[in-house]
C-alpha cells in the first residue's frame, strides 16, 4: 500500500518534470506539443482511492498551468479524464474490470490501445477547446487534437516501456 | 436534514468533481479576459525559478546569435554617434521621441512560448527592480509586448503574438494609424487593422508603434507590409505585416519605464469624471 503511494507520488514529479524541461520545447511543426505527463493519470492504480486521483488530477494541471501560463486549461481537462476514467476502463475492458487486474505496462494489446487511445482524446479535446475558446476556430482545435493525439501516443507508448518493470 | 447529509454523502465523489471543475473553468475565463492579470501565472518563485535554472543551460546553445545580434546593435548606435558634429558630446537622440522621460530596464527572456494562440513570455526581473504591469517590452529589432504579472523576483510578457494583444501602431511615412493584432496563424506575421482606405499603403512599407499608446514610444519599428485586403464589412485595411523581430529566438529585452505615464491617465480620467 505505501510503496504504491510512494510510486504514485515519483510518477507526479517525474512525469512533470519530463513534461516541463523536454516535451513543453518540443514543438513540432511550429504548434503541436506532445502531453505524456497525463501518463499519471492513465497509469493511476485501477482499484486506487477514486477522490485521490480526483484531487492528484487537479493539482498535476494546476501545476502544469501555472508553467504554460493558460489559466485553468490543463487543470479542467486532467479533472475530465480522470472523471471519465472508469467509463473508458469499462468501455475497453469490459464490465469485469474491477475484478481482474489490469495492467497497462504489459504487451499492447488492442484493449489497452483502445484505453490510452480514447483517454488522450478526451483529454486534448478538451484542452484544446478551452484553450483557444472560440467555435469559429473549431478547424484549428481539430486540427491540434488530432496531430497533438498522434504524438502524445507515440511519446506515451514509448515511455512505458521505456519504465517497464523487468520481470523475474 | 438528514436527507440532505445523505445525498451529499452518497455524491461526494460526484460533487468533489463539480467543485473542482467550477474552479478549473473559473480560472480559464479569467485568463481570457483581457483586464485582469491571472491568478495562475509563470510568474512565482517555483515555475520563475525552475526557468531560470533551465535557461542558464540553454543560453549557451544561442551564444552566437545573441552576440551577432549585440554586435549589430552597436554598430548601429555607433553609426548613430559618428555621425554628430562633436563625436565626445553626448548625442541628442531625436529619432525615438521621449527618450527622456523614459527609463529603460534591461532584462533576459527566461521562457518562451509560440505555439498556442494565448503566448506568454517570462522574464528574469520584477517588481524588484521597478517592473511594472503594462510597461513596454522591445528589443533591438522592434517590440515585443507588454509587462503583464509581476512578481518580487519574475514578470511575465504578453506577447505580440497572443490574440488578446492589441498595440496602437501607425504607417511611418503618414502617420495613419490602426491597431496591431495577431490572427494565430504564423509565428512570423501579425495583422493591423481598421486602416483607413485614405491611407496609401504598398507593400515594403514599414510599420512603427504609434504616439496614442502610454505604454510604448512613438517610431519603434514593427515590421514591413507584406500583404494588403481590404475589409468587406468596414472597408477598411487589414494588412499583413512581416515582423522584424525573430519571436522564435528572443534574449535580452529592454522595458520602458513611461515616467510621464501615470501622469497622462490621471489627466485623462479627470476628464472622464466631468463628463
Amino acid at each position: 500500500m505505501n510503496s504504491a503511494l510512494l510510486m504514485n507520488i515519483a510518477r507526479f514529479i517525474l512525469l512533470l518534470l519530463a513534461q516541463v524541461l523536454i516535451f513543453n520545447r518540443m514543438d513540432l511543426f511550429g504548434f503541436v506539443n506532445p502531453f505524456p505527463y497525463i501518463l499519471f493519470i492513465i497509469l493511476y492504480p485501477v482499484n486506487g482511492n477514486k477522490t485521490g486521483l480526483l484531487l492528484a488530477s487537479f493539482f498535476l494541471g494546476l501545476i502544469m498551468d501555472m508553467f504554460w501560463n493558460s489559466g485553468g486549461v490543463h487543470a479542467a481537462a486532467c479533472l475530465v479524464l480522470a472523471y471519465f476514467r472508469p467509463s473508458i476502463f469499462k468501455f475497453s475492458f469490459g464490465l469485469s474490470y474491477e475484478y481482474q487486474t489490469v495492467k497497462l505496462n504489459d504487451s499492447l494489446t488492442p484493449e489497452r490501445f483502445s484505453f490510452i487511445l480514447i483517454a488522450v482524446v478526451i483529454h486534448h479535446f478538451t484542452l484544446f477547446i478551452l484553450e483557444i475558446f472560440k467555435l469559429s476556430s473549431i478547424l484549428d482545435i481539430l486540427v491540434r487534437t488530432v496531430l497533438s493525439t498522434l504524438f502524445t501516443i507515440i511519446t506515451s507508448i514509448i515511455i512505458i516501456y521505456l519504465i517497464k518493470p523487468s520481470k523475474r | 436534514m438528514q436527507q440532505i447529509f445523505s445525498f451529499l454523502f452518497k455524491n461526494s465523489y460526484r460533487l468533489l468533481f463539480l467543485l473542482l471543475l467550477v474552479l478549473s473553468l473559473g480560472l480559464t475565463i479569467q485568463s481570457h479576459s483581457y483586464h485582469k492579470s491571472k491568478v495562475i501565472s509563470s510568474a512565482n518563485f517555483l515555475t520563475g525559478g525552475i526557468y531560470q535554472k533551465v535557461n542558464n543551460i540553454n543560453e549557451y546553445f544561442n551564444l552566437k546569435s545573441q552576440n551577432d545580434e549585440l554586435a549589430f546593435e552597436n554598430a548601429r548606435l555607433k553609426a548613430l554617434l559618428f555621425n554628430t558634429k562633436d563625436s565626445t558630446k553626448l548625442p541628442e537622440i531625436d529619432t525615438i521621441k521621449g527618450v527622456k522621460k523614459t527609463d529603460v530596464i534591461i532584462s533576459k527572456v527566461i521562457h518562451n512560448s509560440y505555439s498556442k494562440h494565448e503566448n506568454y513570455l517570462t522574464i528574469n526581473n520584477g517588481s524588484k527592480d521597478g517592473i511594472k504591469q503594462d510597461m513596454g517590452v522591445i528589443n533591438s529589432a522592434g517590440i515585443i509586448g507588454i509587462v503583464d504579472d509581476v512578481s518580487p523576483g519574475y514578470a511575465t510578457v504578453i506577447s505580440i503574438l497572443n490574440v488578446k494583444s492589441q498595440i496602437n501602431a501607425k504607417l511611418k511615412k503618414s502617420n495613419h494609424f490602426g491597431s496591431l493584432v495577431w490572427n494565430g496563424k504564423s509565428t512570423g506575421f501579425v495583422q493591423l487593422i481598421d486602416v483607413p482606405r485614405l491611407a496609401g499603403v504598398r507593400k515594403g512599407d514599414t510599420i512603427v508603434t504609434g504616439g496614442q499608446s502610454h505604454i510604448f514610444p512613438e517610431n519603434i519599428g514593427i515590421g514591413t507590409i507584406e500583404k494588403v485586403y481590404t475589409d468587406d464589412e468596414t472597408n477598411y485595411y487589414t494588412l499583413d505585416i512581416k515582423l522584424f523581430n525573430d519571436m522564435t529566438n528572443l534574449g535580452y529585452v529592454y522595458i520602458i519605464k513611461n515616467k510621464d505615464r501615470e501622469e497622462i491617465i490621471q489627466l485623462e480620467s479627470k476628464i472622464k469624471k466631468d463628463e
